[in-house]
């Protein structure tokens, strides 16, 4: 059976004020770093689904939109790779 | 008369305070449910604690969402079974999908630990019994993830169907909105109005001696939607 990695990228909705980017680009600018801007804060997510690849991407996103994200306030970018040899 | 659950998550860390304080404050015999029963056990209110859920991983909330008991308390609330989320609870509520919009990482970083004016929107809700629109409450906060967050159209829904129940004074007042929630959103209702989500900590001021009483309005419309006679 195929095998796959998949990862997610999960990132707060641009309507979402996010105060960590905000407060990592302050520090950024204090270190000298003045043409830094709009620092965004995510969490990229990795697992390994096992299946046909289209049963394998239907179940990706399940997971990634009904667990692994929260779309009242986040977005999700999805990346799957079989894995060679499996 | 029926008992009040109390559930445990771990990670939860308010279940002995709300159950301290419930009994105390209502005389309910008040019993912990652990997250991975499926069986309330014939309770007639559930109090979904602070805390923070598996470790908040993932988002606060998220985990516990998922969790076997959560699909009882939904069932629960479909029935009309009166639940009350405080902090945690109330992220818990949120990721369960029962009650709309989510609680983001507070707007000014910081963890707030610190007693907040709530103004009280509803006067003729069970769950606010004996409360009046417009009377403030001192309560305590505690929370890293309490700012309210929800599209335009959910947050008009909510304002249109008197479904914000508790708001915390504009931030500019220094016991104001601590972490900028939307709207100053303090608290909801969801389900049948039977579904109370709220960050403010009523079981952390159910007693004098303990810095207020405010939050016993709160905790005994709680029991009393339960069907316990408080």
């Amino acid at each position: 059976m195929p095998e796959f990695r998949a990862v997610v990228h999960v990132m707060l909705r641009r309507s979402i004020l996010d105060p960590q980017g905000r407060a990592v680009e302050g520090t950024l600018h204090r270190l000298g770093h003045a043409g830094v801007g709009d620092v965004r804060v995510g969490k990229r997510i990795e697992l390994t689904l096992k299946g046909e690849r289209d049963a394998v991407l239907a179940q990706l996103r399940q997971v990634a939109e009904r667990v692994l994200s929260n779309p009242v306030m986040e977005d999700v970018e999805l990346e799957l790779h079989e894995i060679d040899g499996a | 008369m029926p008992h009040l659950a109390v559930l445990r998550f771990p990670g939860s860390n308010c279940d002995d305070d709300a159950r301290h304080a419930l009994e105390r404050v209502t005389g309910a015999d008040v019993r912990f449910v652990w997250h991975a029963d499926s069986d309330l056990g014939g309770a007639g209110g559930v109090l979904v604690p602070g805390g923070f859920s598996y470790g908040d991983y993932l988002r606060s909330g998220a985990l516990a969402a998922q969790s076997p008991v959560m699909h009882a308390v939904r069932a629960f609330a479909e029935r009309g079974g009166p639940v009350l989320g405080i902090c945690n609870g109330f992220q818990v509520l949120t990721e369960a999908g029962m009650l709309p919009g989510a609680l983001a990482r507070n707007e000014g970083l910081a963890f707030v630990c610190r007693t907040v004016t709530v103004e009280v929107q509803r006067d003729d809700h069970p769950l606010l019994a004996g409360l009046r629109r417009g009377q403030r409450l001192r309560l305590p906060v505690a929370h890293h993830d309490g700012r309210y967050v929800a599209d335009d159209a959910t947050l008009d829904a909510l304002e249109a169907e008197g479904r914000v129940v508790l708001r915390y004074l504009p931030a500019a007042d220094p016991d104001g909105n601590p972490n900028g929630a939307m709207r100053d959103i303090a608290g909801i209702v969801g389900g049948r109005g039977n579904v109370l989500g709220m960050m403010p900590h009523p079981e952390r001021a159910a007693e004098a001696l303990l810095g207020g009483e405010d939050g016993v309005p709160l905790l005994r419309a709680f029991a009393r939607a339960a069907g316990v006679s408080a």
